[in-house]
């Protein structure tokens, strides 16, 4: 009786075991793949043209994707000016006065919808209400659908962390004669903070790549432009149209754009981990 | 500390009979008064955990509060500096007179909690340095030049008993202590803002015997400046370190005395049966 017993939690382990393993190993398997593939491709583009020099004309045989870099990193600079304040204090609002409020459950609700709108809605969205009034693409309207994308993530991601620091530290600042803010700018903040920023960079990480929201806002410019009106270089807009085109030095730069930001995505995971280790959670 | 009003000075008065007039607190000494409560009934929504109680905690000395769990002791320790206020849906009735004012009806708390501090059953310092960890809550009072605070923090931590267990790592964290001295940190931290009144729920519950004994002779020192109020579960520890204990069930004030009378010749079976070990 007890060695069946024995036997079949034995067989339950090892089955779940194996199983958890082939799932890692498929995981991996694509995740290199992918890298490799990349690299491949990428390499045959590699060169220190594409970080000074701006994307040649139709017909030229030159390399470069400066304008695309710089363009990308100001939309996502100006992305986490607009999203981080207010998924931070969305996420602080529903951990330290939304609590489980019927309000605080319905904004949670909303927020994890959000969380998985398909990217290219709110492209539409952003394009109805900026790109259409104003008459023209815009780096900005850019920013605000990334932004977008990206609020849900940080809103999410603080309002969990900022629960994991427990009611006695709130409570001590406040036996103090802390004023609320006081309690959660110097305390609460304090105390999740890795957590918050590891928030922050999966956020970064997840719009880094959005190429949909896009095409309906910055759409792209062959030249380089740091005029935040008007339509700017960007990186996923660049291999989305340089690797459906008909010359050979573009979908090099293309598959060489795509392993850069690989790269770029999975340092940021990295450095996303490397924090979250941090995470002390007051016991 | 003892500038305040006598205009209601029940302390001197005679402790038995108390009971049928309910305005006037239980007192079992005839020392000044520091906190006096009156007919305190509290709710957590529904639920009366307190059922009018009134009594005075007397300056200067170490007063326990003792019970089983759930008899409403932390409750209405928590009630003296206002922190069911953080939460909706708990709700007091009665006063609490402190220097003559009803702190229940105060609408500023910061003042309050200034002159009450309040250490809890886990230690709880704050994520920075210990010399931050301390000088956090007088920031929040005072403006004090480096020199100053630097003379304020050494100070506190040497009154809490910790001065020279830390005073070569102020600038590490307060997370890196261990548990009896965070909870000495926490001490530490509530001395600072100069409170009067010392509020500590169940301050040991979590800590070793060794780290247990250093607290216990902190009040006896704590006692020559501050008035303490002690949540304890551990009825050895409110016999040892505490003046005047007050036995609570089921949210009712049992009797409440000298701590040697009550764990000696309690008047209550109730008060009995429990330090007896027999329920609880």
């Amino acid at each position: 009786m007890i060695v069946s017993v024995y036997v079949r939690r034995r067989c339950v382990d090892v089955t779940s075991k194996i199983l958890m393993g082939l799932a890692t190993l498929i995981g991996v398997f694509f995740l290199f793949w992918i890298l490799w593939t990349t690299l491949k491709f990428g390499m045959a583009g590699m060169h220190w043209d594409l970080f000074i020099k701006d994307t040649p004309p139709p017909g030229s045989d030159a390399f470069g994707l400066r304008n695309a870099f710089v363009g990308s990193l100001i939309l996502l600079a100006v992305s986490l000016l607009i999203g981080v304040p207010i998924g931070l204090m969305g996420g602080t609002w529903l951990a330290e006065y939304g609590f489980k409020s019927r309000a605080a459950n319905a904004v949670r609700f909303i927020n994890d919808i959000m969380l998985s709108a398909p990217s290219i809605e709110i492209g539409l969205f952003v394009y109805a209400i900026m790109v259409a009034p104003m008459g023209h693409f815009s780096a900005l309207s850019g920013s605000v659908a990334l932004a977008i994308l990206m609020v849900p993530i940080i809103v999410r991601t603080t309002d969990e962390m900022l629960s994991l620091v427990g009611s006695d530290m709130r409570e001590a600042a406040v036996a103090l004669g802390a004023p609320t803010w006081v309690v959660i700018t110097r305390v609460t903040w304090r105390a999740a903070r890795a957590g918050i920023v590891t928030g922050i960079l999966i956020g970064l990480a997840r719009i880094t790549g959005e190429t949909a929201p896009l095409l309906f806002t910055v759409l792209n410019n062959q030249f380089f432009s740091r005029d935040l009106f008007h339509a700017m270089a960007n990186v996923p807009v660049v291999i989305y149209q340089f690797a459906l085109s008909p010359y050979t030095n573009w979908q090099q730069m293309a598959w060489a754009a795509a392993f850069i930001t690989i790269i770029f995505v999975l340092a940021l995971s990295l450095i996303a981990r490397w924090f979250l280790g941090k995470v002390q959670v007051p016991k | 500390m003892s500038d305040r009003p006598q205009g209601y000075s029940l302390a001197s008065a005679p402790v038995p009979a108390r009971s049928h007039d309910a305005a006037e607190p239980v007192s079992p000494s005839s020392l000044p008064v520091r906190i006096s409560a009156r007919n305190i009934n509290f709710y957590y929504g529904k639920y009366h955990a307190i059922k009018d109680i009134s009594l005075d905690i007397s300056q200067n000395r170490v007063t326990a509060f003792i019970g089983p769990s759930g008899c409403g002791k932390s409750t209405l320790l928590r009630i003296f500096n206002r922190m069911y206020d953080l939460y909706p849906g708990q709700r007091v009735e009665g006063e609490v007179l402190l220097d003559g004012t009803n702190i229940l009806t105060l609408k500023s708390l910061g003042p309050l909690r200034a002159k009450i501090g309040m250490v809890f059953q886990k230690p709880t310092p704050f994520p920075m340095s210990i010399y931050e960890n301390i000088a956090f809550g007088v920031r929040l009072y005072e403006k004090l030049s480096r020199a100053d605070m630097d003379n304020r923090v050494q100070d506190t931590l040497t009154k809490a008993g910790l001065w020279d267990e830390v005073k070569d790592k102020l600038n590490q964290s307060g997370l890196g202590l261990s548990g009896g001295q965070q909870q000495r940190l926490c001490i530490a931290r509530a001395l600072a803002v100069s409170p009067e009144v010392l509020l500590l729920d169940e301050p040991c519950s979590a800590l070793d015997p060794i780290s247990t004994a250093k607290i216990e002779e902190l009040l006896f020192e704590l006692k020559k400046n501050w008035t303490v109020v002690i949540v304890t579960h551990n009825m050895q520890q409110a016999a040892r370190a505490s003046d005047f204990t007050a036995f609570l069930l089921s949210g009712k004030l049992i009797e409440y005395s000298a701590t040697s009378k009550l764990f000696t010749t309690p008047s209550d079976s109730r008060t009995e049966a429990y330090i007896t070990g027999r329920f609880g």
